[in-house]
């Protein structure tokens, strides 16, 4: 039909063929960049990281610290706590971890405060409050029940508390994150 | 488009000279003066109207909230109380908006319902339908975003809890929310995006709102038979008709929002809605608004992991099940035209599905009281029973019934079973 047809396409087709792309190499730039900025900007990010003094905690006693904009428990464990962790059967959990892996230093547990169901801080830091069956947290939301190495053992929850990455700086201060 | 073709005259010149040149008064004339319309409605046909009424005072309302509004979380929640307490009828504003959503939702509801009950879902409105799922899920959204603005504890830990259900999603869970949230824990970015976007989508369903209506005017309006108007006998105008039909049903609808606004406006709300939103203190028992609460026991229904059989290995985390059924719940509703397989459309000559019906009503009411309460006990069964005849209603019954129902016989026209007297 079109005298400048050959072989290989017409000079029409390879226009449409190099708009086209040109075309789908800027719309794929825009929907890499418009979602891209709704991801953590940089001062969040630099916030990401956070030191704890962890001097004052007694033996048996937990506070709450800020990391992240959400609350990380800190809890110095007594020997028979930490006895009784190490002695769970923690291979038929529904998440299982050794006690061992998620606590570093046997006396101290440090786990993220937010419920691994749907987000709620669970109960148990602060004196008084109720710990639930397992001695260790109780999500006032939906009843997820976890242990004093941050394990879930019962509710709906399907995770363990997350244990963040931590360094002791010096035996009284850690960096979390 | 009815009368197309007819060229209408108007007696304005400058009517005439702008019609001429952009033809709204034509379109107008045409869609909402004499559209043809069956003349067997009953008041259940208002609520369409009535929506849209409530879209525009929430629209209105909205946007001059919006100027008493600071995004921050430092300042959101002080800025309600300046609204509240300084903003001249700033008070007025505020009590009509936060109450217009759920007028906005029993609005909906009972055009959805309408629309279940006489099957106006079905062929040729398959359309019509879809997009009023999509305005559904619109309105879901926009309000879950409004609820967060305040910044109290019951905004800050509902959007906690509603978020942090995509962490569901398997392999990108967690990633998903941190991209929601613009951060690790529900803070300024989500407040400023969920603004942003809280103001943003009314106008998406404005739009959408319009091609709903758009694809009814093609198809024309279903009725209480079910049977399509096949004479100049089984219609009327829509103008004078149905405007004034539909002005009186909004005006009654109107009177009922009104009072509460007036007498009653905080009988919707919960207490820690006056608090400031805390982030390192749940409230004790978080429960959405009333219109999600169906929703929010059909996620909370799952509590049983399913598990490879034999092993510990977790196949589906109960978690998920109830994230899953959630969102089908909604989106099973787009597929509604299809599953029906009734011959009649008009559950009036449905004996039989009439009850199921019915049941329904019952199970969604259950699984309202259910969403209200914590998960466990009575409630708990109340929302599984309530799931269960959920999904069995759409996926078993509404197939099945449509094939082996004996159903009464409609009447010939609308116009015979408007002689006969009934409807």
């Amino acid at each position: 039909m079109d005298s400048t047809r050959r072989a290989g396409g017409t000079r029409r087709d390879f226009l449409y063929l190099t708009a086209g792309a040109m075309g789908a190499v800027g719309v794929s730039s825009a929907l890499w960049v418009l979602p891209n900025s709704m991801n953590p900007a940089a001062d969040t990010l630099a916030l990401a990281s956070t030191e704890v003094d962890i001097s004052k905690i007694q033996v048996g006693q937990a506070i709450t610290a800020v990391w992240r904009g959400a609350p990380l428990f800190i809890r110095h464990r007594t020997p028979e706590e930490i006895a009784k962790e190490r002695a769970v059967d923690w291979q038929s959990l529904r998440d299982p971890q050794k006690d061992e892996d998620s606590a570093v230093k046997a006396e101290w547990l440090i786990v993220k405060g937010v419920c691994t169901h749907l987000g709620c801080i669970p109960l148990g830091t602060k004196a008084g409050q109720p710990r639930g069956e397992y001695g260790g947290w109780i999500c006032p939301c939906h009843g997820s029940q976890y242990d004093l190495s941050g394990r879930i053992r019962s509710g709906p929850a399907p995770k363990n508390l997350l244990v963040p990455p931590y360094t002791f700086v010096t035996d009284t201060l850690i960096r979390v994150g | 488009m009815a009368s197309a073709g007819k060229k209408v005259k108007f007696d304005n010149p400058v009517v005439q000279w702008i019609n001429d040149r952009l033809p709204i008064y034509s379109i107008l004339h045409d869609q909402y003066g004499n559209f043809p319309t069956p003349r067997n409605f009953n008041y259940f046909w208002s609520f369409g109207a009535i929506a849209m009424a409530m879209l525009g005072i929430m629209i209105v309302t909205g946007v001059f909230l919006a100027m008493s509004y600071t995004p921050h979380t430092t300042l959101a929640f002080e800025s309600i109380e300046h609204m509240m307490r300084d903003v001249n009828y700033g008070w007025l504003m505020r009590y009509t908006h936060m109450n217009g959503a759920s007028f906005f939702f029993i609005a909906v509801y009972i055009h959805i319902s309408r629309g279940l009950f006489y099957g106006s879902y079905r062929q040729p409105r398959e359309l019509v339908w879809i997009f009023g799922v999509v305005i559904m899920l619109l309105m879901m959204v926009t309000a879950f975003m409004g609820y967060t603005l305040p910044w109290s504890q019951m905004s800050g830990w509902g959007v906690t809890v509603i978020t942090s259900l995509f962490s569901a999603v398997p392999l990108i869970g967690d990633g998903l929310v941190t991209w929601l949230w613009g951060g690790f824990a529900v803070d300024n970015p989500t407040l400023n995006r969920f603004y942003a976007l809280h103001f943003l989508l009314p106008f998406v369903i404005c739009a959408v709102v319009f091609v709903h209506v758009w694809a009814l005017h093609v198809s024309g309006s279903n009725n209480p038979t079910g049977v399509e108007p096949k004479s100049e006998k089984d219609v009327i105008p829509f103008n004078p008709y149905y405007t004034t039909k539909d002005s009186f049903g909004t005006v009654v609808f109107m009177i009922i929002f009104m009072a509460v606004v007036f007498f009653a406006p905080l009988v919707l709300a919960d207490p820690a809605h006056f608090r400031q939103f805390d982030p390192m203190q749940t409230p004790p028992h978080i429960v959405p608004e009333w219109y999600f609460l169906p929703f929010y026991a059909i996620l909370r229904a799952f509590t049983i992991d399913l598990n490879i059989p034999f092993t510990h290995i977790i196949l589906l985390p109960a978690k998920l099940q109830g994230v899953i059924a959630m969102f089908s719940s909604i989106l099973l509703l787009l597929f509604l035209p299809w599953l029906d397989t009734s011959p009649v459309r008009s559950a009036v000559y449905r004996p039989v599905y009439k009850w199921c019906l019915l049941l329904l009503l019952l199970a969604v009411c259950a699984l309202t009281y259910a969403g209200s309460k914590p998960p466990e006990g009575m409630p708990l069964w109340f929302g599984i029973v309530g799931t269960f005849y959920y999904f069995l209603h759409f996926l078993v019954i509404v197939p099945v019934l449509g094939k082996y129902e004996k159903t009464l016989t409609p009447p010939a026209s609308i116009s015979e079973s408007v002689e006969a007297g009934h409807e």
